[in-house]
């Protein structure tokens, strides 16, 4: 928890409430490119914040960077901000670095200086624009070198977008349970509504518990030291998706399930973040696979000894 | 933001060459416990062993000196308990005295209560049990009925206490009781307070109850006319409700809310190499018990600082209920053939002791209600 973490989260939490809503996410599913917020994010300098000082950053660690992308997330993350720091964090460099899968498909790919390829070189490349599913967000595709480079780094970004969005799915829920009444009281008085929200609380903890757990060990031991904690920040925020969206879509009823109110843009970026840079299966098999290999008297030992001394 | 903080914490600098320490005596210890005790774990009662442990000073380690505590920190505690539950080790005997009432004495007792009771307690001598749910009462647990009537020196006990865990294998139970009648239905809670009941004081009978995996795991507890001195009223006559509620956040902190079930995950590790389901499955369980240690131990530093994290807690305690609870299920369903003899003696023991974890302590119901609360719904 670093001072230069509170100045940047504060930075970007007010640009967020002055320039993201409902009418942003719309024109980023449209394709277009939010420039403005983009002049005003690379103006305090924020998607080199990762990079050392050398090469114009701040060096800003992967811990409190994990911090910025989770309030990129509860604002449905309208630039690739979090993407471009990761990608710099890497290989500095100025603009708008996006980060691609090892498929060669990229966030805002199109509208990138360059890209950060699976081969962990940086590439200009010619984009042929996309969609993600169901988020709409632009991601777009070119041929780039396939490799594993950006996984780690990709999986983390959207794990932390993710524990952002769902705490936004939950303030919503919370706040729409209060308001709304049915039977002359707010639903959220009814212990079936409210049962629900409180387990949907419980998984959300856990989604910023484990995103935060992966930014510090990477900030400790490097991307490749902390695979363990990346892939259980990305099963655990894949997991508490499913059941946090269940029970907002639930709770909000007819009009979540309507364009005409918000809740949809967040809930579908989060079906499209689970799934970037590797679902939970993915990540999952991953680290099962080790630990099997390792054996069960390990199995214990190996996750005690992970955060000590 | 709605929601609860829990920020990261370290292991103490301690923990390796304690954690070592503890395994070293606990493979020589656990040599001959059976699946079916790993199972039971923290509700498995050996008081051998908890002398064992106590004479190591692994019990009260967090208390004054002055009482035989050993001064140590909250998280040094929690590396003590983690490892026990990691290896389903029996720690019945002590656990309830270590985690509540040692706890509930230092902050609440008299000098002459602490000198009497808490070095006994840390030489793992004496067996606490909590008296709260009755017969008609459980989730509603104001509602309670078993008086104390003051009389002189003393009070005198009628009335009856249930699901005690192992009060006939303890020597004390930290009682809530009627004291006076609530003034009114809505102000139930006022007119409770907390005695220490000698078990085996005249007028006491116990009856254990068989669960449903044939254990006598628990009890029901009859008082006729039972004299309790003055000298073991803890607290404040009538503060009792605030008194237990406290002690809660600390029954509900550690980590066997999340842990009682990882001895079957990494028991059954072993022969899961050929099930084409097992990798995915045992990835997403590990990474569901890495996240709760890191909250369970977000609510261990937040013990260390003085806090009184209720809230986090009965959180922790909800999503950690709700993993262990389906663990052993989960286990079960990798294999197509049957289980190996040991992995199957524990899942099965653990299937059925399992549908205690969302019980004691506080059933689901009662923490999304708290849950609910902080969230601002109702």
């Amino acid at each position: 928890m670093s001072e230069m973490r509170d100045i940047l989260l504060e930075q970007v939490e007010r640009l967020l409430a002055d320039q993201s809503g409902p009418e942003t996410l719309r024109a980023v599913e449209a394709g277009v490119w939010p420039a403005a917020l983009w002049t005003e994010v690379e103006a305090l300098g924020l998607p080199l914040a990762m990079a050392p000082e050398e090469a114009g950053g701040v060096a800003l660690g992967w811990d409190d960077a994990v911090a910025v992308w989770v309030a990129l997330g509860r604002a449905g993350a309208p630039v690739p901000l979090a993407e471009s720091m990761a990608a710099s964090a890497l290989m500095p460099a100025l603009g708008f670095v996006a980060l691609a899968q090892p498929d060669g498909t990229a966030l805002w790919g199109h509208a990138a200086t360059r890209v950060l390829a699976g081969d962990g070189a940086l590439h200009q490349a010619a984009f042929t624009p996309g969609k993600a599913q169901p988020s709409n967000e632009p991601w777009d595709r070119a041929a780039l070198p396939a490799g594993e480079a950006t996984v780690l780094a990709g999986a983390l970004v959207n794990a932390a977008k993710m524990a952002g969005g769902l705490e936004a799915v939950l303030t919503l829920s919370v706040d729409y349970a209060n308001v709304r009444k049915q039977f002359g009281k707010p639903i959220g008085q009814f212990q079936a509504v409210s049962q629900q929200l409180s387990q949907a609380a419980g998984e959300v903890a856990a989604a910023g518990v484990a995103v935060a757990n992966a930014g510090r060990a990477v900030a400790r031991r490097g991307l490749s030291g902390a695979e363990f904690e990346i892939a259980a920040a990305k099963v655990i925020t894949g997991e508490a998706t499913a059941q946090v969206a269940a029970v907002a879509h639930q709770v909000h009823a007819a009009i979540g399930f309507t364009q005409d109110y918000h809740l949809h843009f967040t809930t579908r970026r989060l079906w499209a973040w689970r799934d970037a840079f590797g679902n939970e299966r993915f990540w999952a098999q991953r680290i099962g696979r080790a630990a099997l290999a390792r054996g069960g008297a390990k199995a214990w030992p190996d996750l005690a000894a992970r955060e000590d001394a | 933001m709605v929601g609860l903080r829990f920020d990261l914490r370290d292991t103490p600098p301690e923990a390796p060459a304690l954690r070592a320490e503890l395994r070293a005596f606990l493979a020589e210890a656990g040599r001959h416990w059976s699946p079916r005790i790993r199972a039971y774990s923290w509700m498995a009662f050996d008081r051998d062993f908890s002398r064992e442990v106590g004479k190591r000073g692994w019990i009260g380690m967090t208390w004054p000196a002055t009482y035989g505590g050993g001064e140590r920190s909250f998280l040094e505690r929690y590396v003590t308990l983690e490892e026990m539950l990691a290896v389903g080790a029996p720690v019945g005997a002590h656990w309830i005295g270590d985690r509540q009432s040692g706890p509930l004495i230092l902050r609440l007792g008299t000098e002459e209560q602490r000198r009497e009771f808490i070095p006994r307690i840390v030489s793992g001598e004496l067996a606490f049990a909590i008296g709260l749910s009755e017969p008609d009462s459980g989730s509603d647990l104001a509602s309670l009925r078993t008086r104390a009537e003051k009389v002189p020196g003393g009070y005198r006990l009628n009335g009856r206490k249930v699901w005690t865990t192992n009060a006939h294998r303890c020597d004390f139970a930290i009682t809530l009781l009627r004291t006076s009648p609530a003034p009114d239905p809505k102000l139930k809670h006022q007119g409770l307070t907390q005695l220490l009941v000698d078990l085996r004081a005249s007028g006491i009978e116990i009856r254990p109850i068989l669960d449903l995996a044939g254990e006598e795991g628990f009890n029901e507890i009859t008082f006729d006319n039972v004299f309790v001195p003055d000298s073991l009223l803890i607290g404040v006559e009538g503060k009792g409700w605030e008194q237990a509620t406290s002690e809660l956040a600390f029954e509900r902190s550690g980590p066997e809310r999340y842990l009682s079930s990882l001895p079957l995950l990494t028991a059954a590790m072993d022969s899961l190499a050929e099930e084409p389901a097992a990798p995915e499955a045992v990835g997403r369980m590990l990474a569901r018990a890495s996240t709760l240690r890191q909250m369970s131990l977000s609510v261990a530093g937040m013990l260390q600082d003085g806090e009184a994290p209720a809230r986090e807690a009965a959180l922790v305690k909800d999503v950690g209920n709700d993993f262990e609870q389906a663990l052993p299920d989960r286990i079960r369903a990798l294999y197509a053939g049957p289980m190996p003899d040991d992995v199957a003696e524990m899942q099965t023991t653990m299937n059925m002791v399992a549908r205690s974890y969302s019980l004691r302590g506080g059933t689901r119901e009662i923490l999304r209600g708290i849950i609910a609360r902080q969230l601002g719904l109702r």
